[in-house]
């Protein structure tokens, strides 16, 4: 019996159910990644056909018009331009800031674990409710207005709660071995964590980062709640001017009956798209430099 | 835990009855007589040509009294009293678990960051109790160094590598200096000293232990504690390790924890051993000379470890 297990004959009959079931699993992984690449690749294909011919440098330099062949999106761009620069300027920071404190800071204690469960909570609150504490808050409450301020405000609570869980992730995957090092040395929790641990945690802080912009970038949702779905045929000079952005304008553009503002939308859709890969293809070449910076 | 004689374990079916009647009554005297041959032989190698020892003064570099340590519940140290005198190498040697690490963590606060960790008794560096609520960790630190049992160098060039400790305690001096003399100090320089804008990780194992030791030595530390620093070298870094450790102990104080019984002998003046209860709380069984603790041991624990028949 012993012996007949082992002989070629045998293993084959053993085996060959179980190599018919690798391969068929193959299969639907394979298929399962090509649904989502074959949507996409549609997508584009349809909206750059769509779009193509009414991208031209006078679409990015006019503003919104009534007639399409005049129509821009200038205050649109400059408006997400503006309000990406902001949430950044504020949204780094504070999710950095917070992620040191939990991460190198906080004790042990239930409080902190309980922050910890509710920043995860927050990353899966849809935005819409962020707009409306937006609108509460800044829009009214401190009288901001439907300002580029008041959405980079909002923005930033949307992001935050991301930026957070990646720079935490980034910080805990620094070795301890190197804290400890620091420490032997007479460092102190903050030398050690701006000298060493912080240094070591940039990529991945800084990709975590740029995908939360990447997220906020095309958020419509909270900033027409907070009121930034208007006529705008201006560029914002100052923080607390109105403004709108690209996924608006192109709300704005599908939602109208003319063939021709549908081209439009899709033209300011391929904006957009080249502004997201541009921002992610900066977060790898950022990430790689870095990576390649601390692993010498 | 095996309290089983490693010398019997051993030992291979007797093949013929001629070997039977000769062997295995003679065989475990030979063999721990013979490992004590050996750790002889290294200590008097060593002792050769060396100034006779004058006595160990009665106050340590380091002392600890009655010192237990706990893990929340867990009482990891009990009783300890031991002294560690000035610029010579101590070390610490026991089976694994018994607490050696901890030991000496206790003595620059590493333990300080484990959560539950506490201690009870005096620890004390130059008389002073390092653990004195007005005593500053930080600056216990900067003045006991410690090398890892890994090799830990940061993600940064050589040079920024052993400027670190300078930098972050404000040191203002030449710091090419302090680079090329602690670099010396633990024999790397040559090997360095035209790539010192190198990654630190760009060097073999014993070349990054070697690192570490210039990092701890650039800040010009009293006391270096290394936990096991050879342990994750091959043999040739190992004995660089080893004379360099001895080098070093004419101008620090060193406590070095070491699984490697033999090493102790080779490179200490002084040997702590440790074991533990049944309880798992470590203590130590014996602290002596090293030629004393290895050729005339006065616990039999003592004993039975150093020939190999326990731990």
């Amino acid at each position: 019996m012993a012996v007949a297990i082992t002989t070629p004959a045998a293993y084959k009959r053993r085996t060959s159910g179980m190599k018919k079931r690798s391969s068929a699993f193959y299969g639907l992984t394979l298929m399962a990644t090509l649904v989502g690449v074959v949507f996409l690749v549609v997508l584009m294909v349809d909206v750059v056909r769509d779009g193509w011919r009414w991208l031209d440098w006078d679409f990015i330099t006019s503003f919104p018009s009534r007639r399409p062949v005049d129509a821009g999106i200038k205050s649109a761009l400059f408006g997400t331009l503006w309000l990406m620069g902001f949430t950044a300027l504020i949204a780094f920071p504070l999710g950095v800031g917070a992620a040191i404190y939990l991460q190198e800071y906080a004790p042990k204690h239930w409080a902190i674990s309980l922050i910890k469960l509710n920043i995860t909570n927050l990353a899966g609150v849809p935005s819409i409710v962020y707009g409306i504490l937006g609108l509460a808050v800044f829009v009214r409450g401190m009288e901001m207005g439907r300002s580029v301020m008041a959405g980079a405000l909002t923005m930033s609570l949307l992001i935050l709660p991301i930026i957070i869980i990646a720079a935490q992730e980034a910080l805990k995957a620094v070795p301890d071995s190197l804290r400890q090092a620091s420490y032997a040395l007479g460092a102190t929790r903050w030398q050690t964590t701006w000298n060493v641990v912080l240094p070591q945690a940039l990529p991945g802080v800084l990709t975590g980062n740029i995908l939360a912009l990447s997220r906020a970038i095309g958020e419509t949702a909270p900033l027409i709640v907070i009121g930034a779905l208007t006529f705008i045929a201006f560029t914002p000079t100052s923080p607390l001017d109105q403004f709108t952005v690209l996924p608006i304008q192109t709300f704005n553009w599908v939602s109208r009956p003319q063939a021709d503002f549908q081209s439009l939308a899709a033209a300011a859709i391929i904006v957009l798209l080249v502004i997201l890969l541009t921002m992610n293809a900066g977060a790898i070449i950022l990430r790689n430099k870095f990576q390649r910076r601390s692993e010498g | 835990m095996s309290m089983q004689p490693r010398a019997t374990e051993k030992e291979p079916a007797p093949s013929s009855v001629g070997e039977a009647e000769t062997r295995p009554a003679r065989r475990e005297t030979s063999k721990s007589s013979e490992v004590r041959i050996k750790i002889a032989e290294d200590i008097l190698r060593r002792l050769e040509g060396t100034e006779p020892e004058e006595e160990i003064k009665t106050v340590g570099k380091l002392v600890t009294k009655d010192l237990n340590v706990y893990y929340d519940s867990f009482r990891a140290l009990k009783g300890i009293n031991i002294r560690v005198p000035e610029k010579r190498v101590t070390s610490i040697i026991g089976p694994s678990g018994c607490g050696k690490s901890t030991l000496l963590r206790c003595f620059n606060r590493m333990n300080d960051s484990i959560p539950g960790a506490r201690i009870e008794g005096e620890a004390l560096f130059n008389g002073e109790d390092i653990y004195d609520p007005r005593a500053d960790p930080t600056e216990i630190r900067f003045r006991i160094g410690m090398v890892f049992q890994k090799p830990n160098p940061f993600p940064k060039s050589i040079y920024d590598n052993v400027a670190f400790g300078p930098r972050i305690n404000g040191f203002k001096v030449d710091m090419d200096e302090i680079v090329e003399r602690s670099l010396k100090q633990a024999a790397l320089w040559e090997d360095v000293k035209e790539r010192l804008k190198d990654r630190a990780y760009n060097l073999s194992g014993g070349q990054q232990q070697r690192l570490c030791i210039a990092r701890a030595l650039a800040v010009n530390p009293e006391v270096i504690l290394m936990d096991e620093p050879a342990s994750a070298l091959d043999p040739v870094a190992t004995q660089a390790i080893e004379e360099l450790i001895r080098t070093l102990s004419h101008d620090y104080t060193i406590v070095i924890v070491t699984h490697n019984i033999q090493q102790a002998a080779r490179i200490s003046d002084r040997t702590i051993f440790m074991t533990m209860d049944k309880d798992r709380s470590g203590f130590v069984v014996e602290d002596g000379d090293t030629l004393q603790v290895f050729t005339l041991p006065k616990d039999e624990r003592t004993e039975a470890f150093i020939t190999g028949r326990f731990g």
